[in-house]
């Protein structure tokens, strides 16, 4: 704001050269010449590194949440026989600037035998057999993962929803087109890395959501020492996903660094984060409803079809486990069973973005409009029909997660009403005599949080040094989420601190508890519950220490605002600053088993999975002479439980909200037939900007959780829900013309063909 | 290449670098000059994260070359506060309001708002939002950017920002319910 943060590509080490990357031109294709003479022999240019130089440094490659057996692509830093996406890195130059290593880039001179790719049109695709070809020829299939899984022995069907399904008064059958959208952070993705062999370190500076894995990355990659490596990030200029895990050109960098023995600096720049910065979205999904006579839903039957592009991370990229897991969402649904493939193509890698799993709720919250003008229900009472009600609770859903403080009705009620849901026919049916097109849309879901394995057991560690004040690190990663102010004000709280007197470390290995970086929506519930826990221990040791000084019980005083007092006698106060001198000088008269100084850790076990809920409403108007839609009014009502920062927590749904809004109605990465890109800058990849978006309204509705402080998961949600509330009010809105409207992104063009009758 | 020497005072200060012509005037100034606030967002003139005035315009830094501003007076967001810890008023609002969370388009949109509040005190939201479009944020969904709008023409006015529509800071009440 200042001109004071400091990015990445802010940061300035001595003799470091810089990295631009030659790039496949084709998306599938042999290598036939390769000659890098040319440019190795231009004026500042240190080094071209091919396949040849920098593949054998390889020694593994993994994600810590997926863990060193999962499957993964045959990864590989750079292309050496072969292309199989365009974008590809093949090369790399290290230069002294980045207008030489471009210049070297065009003396590279490079021969691909093109093959046909796997590759398919955004509304013709999913054809898994019969392909032209192989995207990874060493696996033998396209197929990168698939639930159930047929050698895991999980049931391969439900045989009571087929019955259901059957027999059932009602059924509906309906498939869902999401196209490829992306994270698009402002500040790209960038690293800088240094080796020096003599100390046998690794620095790193990275643009990540989490420094910790990228040390993990790193030492694995390299067959290092974790301790060999200093990972930390400075100020992230956001990531949605696209920075949890380290990337191919990531990775290329640092064995650059370690082969060279020099530093390195890789600052990408907007094509090469539109094309090449991990992309997302791309799926089909498939639903079978069975409802009763009375709108009751009975069972539901999914098949989820995800494109995962050709090295996507982490792991296979596939995220059908978690929409299976999260699909029932707010309802009771009865009989169930989720199918899932995801495939390899052609095309840029899948990365993980806000809500990576989200196309259950898209899929499913559009059914349920559908469903309900079938049945003539209308959408609102039809969900409230189905939805689990807060004297249900412990719930359990048809995919086996256990609810116990979700209040989807009241969300749903909320929202209902401050979007004024019964006022509104009337309104559309004023503005439809006008010849004007309204539409309401609703959507509610529950935004699940992963606390398991990795990313269920974070830290806190707090330390007060000699004058009083006091350090909180965490292994979080902030790119956005003010995760420093938030951990700040549940530490001043617990503890009994000034908050300005609490400053957060995060996001560097050498300061940070071990920890799995920002990502998954769990920092207020993992790491404000471990900030509170752990400001309780240090109370409690604060206590003790003022004891011995005071000549009191602990029991007897209190701390407030940095001051201990007795109990009823206001009078006799110690600030901390005293408390702080004794622990580490005055410690003579301690008793044996209070220790020196002031430090407090905890670590936290999360909840295998930790539950939100929200119900979001969108009034569009689809302007009938040019196909544009006009969000006219946004109102969002959710449950994340105790609120740190009603602000912070505003502004994630907001930030999210309008990821939704582009990604419904903007933001639309496209490949040609052969696999070429087309949206390349931001002429043709449009993001929303302020003159897009309405003025959203939110209401709250605060019902704590059970882990500690109350706090649940809140940063993804805006962006898993807004997608189908708003395609559900251009629905309505369009309503007249008997459009299916399953496809996106609604572009004018979409929106004019249904309105002049063009379309299906 | 030739490099050419140039002359601009930046944020009050004379400063001379010798570039290459073709190097663009966000680069002259993050590298010749260590301003590193001025942030690249894109670099082909569509985010407006580059945003720096030029002779008092509003300008792309990434669009112009260093050697074009040759002889200019440039303001960046490193010469917007006045220093010693304080903050402009459009600096502050952007706080206040929650219009920054990653802050990586903040130095451009500060400057795009000074720029734009210096020519037209009193907008509507209409205009507010139009003024911003060229400016992107992925990360506020621009809820915060135009309320801390609203709060600087508020303050400098005296007045709420211009007549139609009226910018509504309502909120609705929470709603407490039992565990
Ligand atoms: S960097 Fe200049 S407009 Fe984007
Ligand atoms: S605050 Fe992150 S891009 Fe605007």
């Amino acid at each position: 704001m200042t001109g004071h943060g400091r990015f990445v590509e802010d940061v300035v080490w001595p003799d470091t050269w810089h990295v631009a990357f030659l790039r496949s031109p084709v998306a599938r294709g042999r290598i036939v010449g390769l000659d890098v003479e040319a440019a190795r022999a231009l004026d500042g240019v240190r080094v071209v590194l091919t396949a040849a130089e920098l593949n054998p440094l390889v020694r593994s490659w993994w994600q810590t949440a997926v863990g060193p057996d999962a499957p993964q692509p045959p990864r590989r830093l750079l292309a050496a026989e072969d292309v199989r996406w365009v974008g590809e890195p093949i090369a790399m130059v290290l230069a002294t600037s980045r207008y030489v290593a471009e210049d070297a880039l065009e003396l590279i001179e490079l021969d691909v035998e093109e093959q046909p790719p796997v590759i398919a049109d955004h509304l013709d695709r999913w054809k898994v057999e019969g392909e032209v070809g192989l995207v990874h020829p060493e696996l033998g299939t396209n197929v990168a993962a698939q639930v159930p899984s047929p050698d895991r022995g999980m049931p391969m069907g439900n045989a009571a929803l087929d019955d259901v399904l059957g027999t059932a008064p009602h059924v509906f059958d309906e498939t869902f087109h999401q196209h490829r959208y992306l994270c698009v952070p402002m500040e790209a993705r960038g690293i800088l890395a240094r080796w020096d062999p003599y100390r046998g370190r690794m620095e790193i500076v990275a643009a990540t959501q989490g420094a910790h894995e990228v040390r993990a990355s790193t030492a694995r990659l390299l067959g290092i020492d974790e301790t060999q490596v200093h990972a930390s990030a400075e100020d992230v200029g956001g990531g949605f996903g696209q920075k949890m895990y380290m990337s191919t050109e990531d990775h290329c960098v640092v064995a650059a660094a370690y082969r060279e023995e020099c530093a390195v600096r890789w600052i990408e720049d907007r094509n090469e984060n539109l094309v090449a910065g991990g992309h997302a979205r791309t799926e089909d999904m498939r639903l079978q409803v069975a409802t009763d006579e009375t709108g009751r839903i009975l069972g539901i039957k999914a098949h989820h079809v995800e494109d995962v592009g050709a090295f996507p991370t982490p792991g296979v990229g596939s995220n059908a486990k978690l929409a299976a897991a999260y699909l029932p969402g707010p309802y009771d649904i009865g009989q169930y069973f989720f199918s899932g493939v995801a495939t390899y193509s052609n095309t840029n890698g899948k990365c993980a973005y806000r809500g990576p799993w989200m196309m259950e709720t898209v899929a499913r919250e559009q059914m349920m409009d559908i469903v309900a003008v079938e049945l003539g229900i209308d959408p609102l009472e039809f969900r409230r029909h189905n939805m689990i009600t807060s004297d249900r609770l412990p719930f359990t859903t048809s995919s086996g997660m256990v609810y116990e403080t979700v209040t989807p009705r009241e969300t749903l009620d909320q929202v209902a009403e401050l979007i004024d849901y019964e006022g509104f026919r009337a309104e559309q049916a004023a503005a439809r005599a006008d010849g004007r097109l309204l539409g309401i849309g609703l959507a509610a879901y529950i935004e699940g949080s992963p606390g398991f394995g990795v990313l269920g057991a974070e830290q806190v560690s707090l330390r007060i040094d000699y004058d009083g004040k006091v350090l909180a690190s965490t292994g979080s990663g902030s790119h956005g989420q003010s995760v420093e102010t938030t951990v700040a004000q549940v530490v001043a709280d617990s503890l009994g601190v000034d908050y300005e007197d609490v400053r957060v470390v995060q996001n560097d290995t050498a300061a940070s508890p071990f920890g799995s970086g920002t990502g998954g929506s769990r920092t207020a519930a993992v790491f404000g519950g471990a900030a509170r826990l752990a400001g309780e221990k240090l109370r409690r040791k604060v206590l003790r220490v003022a004891a011995v000084a005071l000549e009191a019980d602990p029991e007897d005083l209190e701390l407030d605002l940095g001051v201990v007092r007795v109990k009823g006698a206001p009078a006799v106060a110690l600030p901390m600053a005293q408390v702080a001198a004794m622990a580490y000088a005055g410690h003579a008269a301690f008793p044996p088993d209070l220790e020196p100084g002031l430090e407090a850790a905890h670590r936290i076990k999360a909840p295998t999975f930790m539950f939100s809920n929200a119900a979001h409403a969108a009034v569009v108007e689809v302007d009938p002479g040019t196909g544009q839609v006009r969000v006219l009014r946004y109102a969002v009502s959710e449950d994340c439980g105790n609120m740190i920062n009603p602000m912070v927590v505003e502004g994630q749904i907001a930030g999210g909200v309008v990821q939704g809004i582009g990604g419904v109605f903007y933001e639309h990465f496209v490949y040609d037939s052969t696999g070429n890109p087309l949206t390349t800058t931001f002429m043709d990849y449009l993001l929303p900007t302020a003159a897009d978006v309405p003025e959203i309204v939110y209401g709250h509705v605060v019902t704590p959780s059970t882990t500690p402080g109350g706090f649940k998961p809140v940063g993804e949600g805006g962006a898993i829900v807004s997608p189908p509330a708003l395609i559900n009010a251009v629905r309505d809105a369009l309503r007249p013309f008997g459009a299916r409207l399953t496809a996106q992104p609604l572009t004018p063009a979409v929106l004019l063909d249904i309105i002049e009758g063009n379309t299906r | 290449m030739n490099e050419h020497r140039i002359e601009i005072v930046v944020n009050g200060r004379k400063r001379t670098a010798s570039v290459e012509p073709r190097k663009v005037l966000a680069d002259v100034l993050r590298e010749d000059c260590e301003l590193t606030g001025t942030h690249l967002g894109c670099e082909h003139g569509v985010c407006g994260a580059c945003t720096v005035l030029v002779d008092g315009d509003a300008v792309r830094s990434c669009l112009m070359f260093g050697v074009q501003a040759d002889g200019a007076e440039v303001t960046t967001i490193e010469g917007v506060a006045p220093g010693g810890g304080e903050l402009s008023d459009v600096q502050a609002a952007f706080r206040d309001c929650h219009g920054l969370q990653c802050g990586f388009c903040t130095p451009g949109f500060v400057i795009t708002v000074r720029a734009f509040l210096a020519e037209n005190p009193r907008p509507t939201d209409a205009e507010i939002r139009s003024a911003l479009s060229g400016n992107l944020c992925r990360c506020t969904g621009y809820q915060g950017i135009i309320a801390a709008v609203r709060q600087v023409v508020r303050q400098r006015t005296g007045l709420p920002p211009g007549a139609e529509p009226p910018a509504s800071d309502i909120r609705p009440p929470s709603v407490p319910v039992a565990p």
